[in-house]
């Protein structure tokens, strides 16, 4: 018999997985019939948990038809605490692009110059190095109270997020382009200014680019945190609004919901890398 | 002098080095160049030869002394001095014919693209690298990489090429092809050239001169060999000349221990300005010394040693 083709047995294996899983899932959940005899109106009154022994963590099946309704109406409205997933999740992957390309017009250049110049390197290496470890939300406080605007504040959150990683990235990999590289550039007589965009950015580039990869993942971890604090809108919002309802199975829908997402920024930013990455 | 197209005056190279204070790696050193010629330069690892090249070319420069070119002091890197690297230091990011581009659009910056692809084309075809002129550097062999970075020398029609041991990381056979190339090239376009190398067979087929340094820290430069071949010599033949092993031998017997006892040798006769210069076959005062029968014994013994 002719072996498969490893892509192919590992599909099979990540279905018997998947399917392991649900099955799993599906048995831990489901009621263990009826627990003891009761007064129906008291039975009522106890929910099915009480009486059926029915967990109350909601089974493979549920999440499943709440999801098609989801996925049916992504987009709906009803006002400011029923708004289709969909809806959510825009204002949650708008708000983390403004942020994170804010973010990028800023570490992108600083890096540079980081990269460049030793005296800016060592100058700024204080303040990177005290500003890098600061959880993204201890900010929120300030930035509500400066900003006083809760959007922009979950804007200003995901910006300085988003900054370290790639403005890190982008210093390393100017500092360390191929000094033949530089050499051919100087005797050449290149400009500082075409040397920076013909030699260094295409040399440093997948270092760069790795760079906003992690900082794309780290401001979709954060994004969820913080639309959790200011409320109102995004996916995180709708995270906590629907623990509020007591609604798990909305939370399981929408948590799978953040991490196809998630997977979608970090897949197009590894197309990204590997279109700016040379063969040596 | 007029005819000095390329003129190094007395200089010297010096390190810093923590706790010691400096360390010299070559001194005093004067050479002079005449246009169309090619100068190879030999001497063991650390004599500094690669910094001498790169303070032809302007990426380093001199604790003492200065280099003229052309009439003109060096400062700094110029498109009138090509190099062409160990490591053909080409692009990877670019194509064959996008890297030649990049050297031409960087000499002459108004003209237009098709231009600038034009006469880059010219000179990779130059090199016959037809066919290849879209491919990335990582696709080439080494031979055909180090073809890619002569034709972007070329391509800026420098005054002066340098050479830093170009052909050291090719296969034999690719080496020679790629040194009757250089030699075409270099013929047809009357290219002065300064190159390095640790063949001293190469040294032998392509050189005017050969310039032979002592071993450093603090290596001077000791003897400069004219070569007697004649300029019409071919790959096949050259070695036959009856001259050849005179020279081959000479250059030798220097490396493998002259290089060394050299500056104790010379010490207080040695006038950096006015080198002896050695045409192997003619009786000259270096080559009697080097033959003399009663140093033999004594250079045999430091042969076994190594």
């Amino acid at each position: 018999m002719k072996m498969a083709s490893l892509t192919g047995r590992a599909a099979v294996v990540s279905f018997a997985l998947l399917f392991s899983f649900l099955l799993a899932w599906h048995l831990a959940t489901r009621g263990s019939g009826t627990a003891q005899h009761m007064d129906p109106e008291y039975a009522k009154l106890m929910g099915a948990t009480a009486t059926q022994g029915k967990s109350a963590m909601p089974g493979p099946i549920d999440v499943g038809v709440k999801l098609w309704e989801h996925l049916r109406r992504p987009f709906y409205d009803n006002g400011p605490n029923d708004k289709g997933v969909g809806i959510q999740l825009v204002f949650s992957i708008a708000r983390v692009l403004i942020g994170y390309l804010l973010a990028m017009l800023v570490a992108i250049p600083v890096g540079f110059l980081i990269g460049m110049s030793p005296l800016m390197s060592k100058a700024l290496d204080p303040f990177i190095q005290v500003l890098k470890p600061i959880s993204p939300l201890a900010w929120m406080p300030l930035a509500l109270y400066t900003i006083k605007d809760s959007s922009l504040s979950a804007i200003f959150v995901i910006f300085i997020c988003s900054l370290w990683p790639t403005m890190i990235n982008t210093a390393f990999g100017v500092a360390s382009v191929r000094r033949e590289w530089l050499n051919v550039a100087k005797t050449l007589e290149v400009g500082t200014l075409r040397r920076a965009f013909t030699i260094i950015l295409p040399a440093a580039a997948p270092t760069i680019l790795t760079g906003m990869r992690i900082s794309i993942g780290i401001a979709w971890l954060v994004i969820v945190a913080a639309e959790m604090l200011v409320g109102g809108t995004g996916i995180g919002y709708f995270v906590w609004n629907e623990w509020n309802n007591l609604s798990i199975t909305n939370v399981i829908t929408a948590i799978l919901a953040i991490g196809l997402v998630g997977m979608l920024l970090d897949f197009v930013l590894a197309r990204l890398t590997r279109l700016v990455t040379f063969p040596e | 002098m007029s005819d000095r197209f390329i003129s190094i005056e007395g200089i010297a190279r010096r390190f810093p080095v923590p706790g010691v204070g400096t360390t010299t790696v070559f001194e005093d050193l004067w050479l002079s160049m005449l246009r169309g010629e090619f100068v190879c330069m030999i001497g063991h690892s650390g004599c500094g030869k690669t910094t001498v090249l790169n303070i032809l070319a302007g990426l380093d420069a001199p604790s003492n002394g200065t280099v003229i070119v052309d009439g003109q002091a060096i400062e700094g890197p110029s498109l009138d001095r090509a190099v062409i690297f160990q490591s053909h230091a080409l692009l990877p990011w670019r194509t064959v014919i996008g890297n030649v581009a990049y050297a031409v659009s960087s000499k002459w910056r108004n003209w237009s693209s098709v231009q600038v692809a034009a006469y880059a084309q010219k000179f990779i075809d130059l090199v016959g690298l037809k066919g290849a002129e879209h491919k990335r550097p990582a696709e080439l062999s080494g031979g055909m990489k180090q073809r890619v970075g002569i034709a972007r020398a070329l391509s800026i029609e420098p005054k002066i090429m340098l050479m830093d041991e170009p052909f050291s990381a090719l296969d034999a056979l690719t080496r020679g092809t790629l040194q009757d190339e250089v030699r075409r090239v270099c013929q047809e376009t009357g290219q002065t050239v300064f190159m390095i190398t640790h063949d001293v067979d190469e040294a032998i087929y392509l050189a005017d001169k050969i310039v032979l340094m002592t071993n450093g820290p603090g290596a001077v430069l000791a003897e400069i060999v004219e070569n007697p071949l004649p300029r019409e010599r071919t790959r096949n033949e050259f070695h036959k000349h009856p001259l050849y092993y005179a020279t081959r031998n000479h250059i030798i017997d220097f490396l493998v221990s002259r290089s060394r006892t050299f500056i104790n040798e010379t010490r207080g006769t040695y006038d950096p300005r006015n080198v002896a210069v050695v045409c192997p076959g003619l009786p000259e005062p270096a080559i009697a010394r080097t033959y003399d029968t009663s140093a033999k014994p004594n250079r045999g013994q430091q042969f076994a040693a190594h």
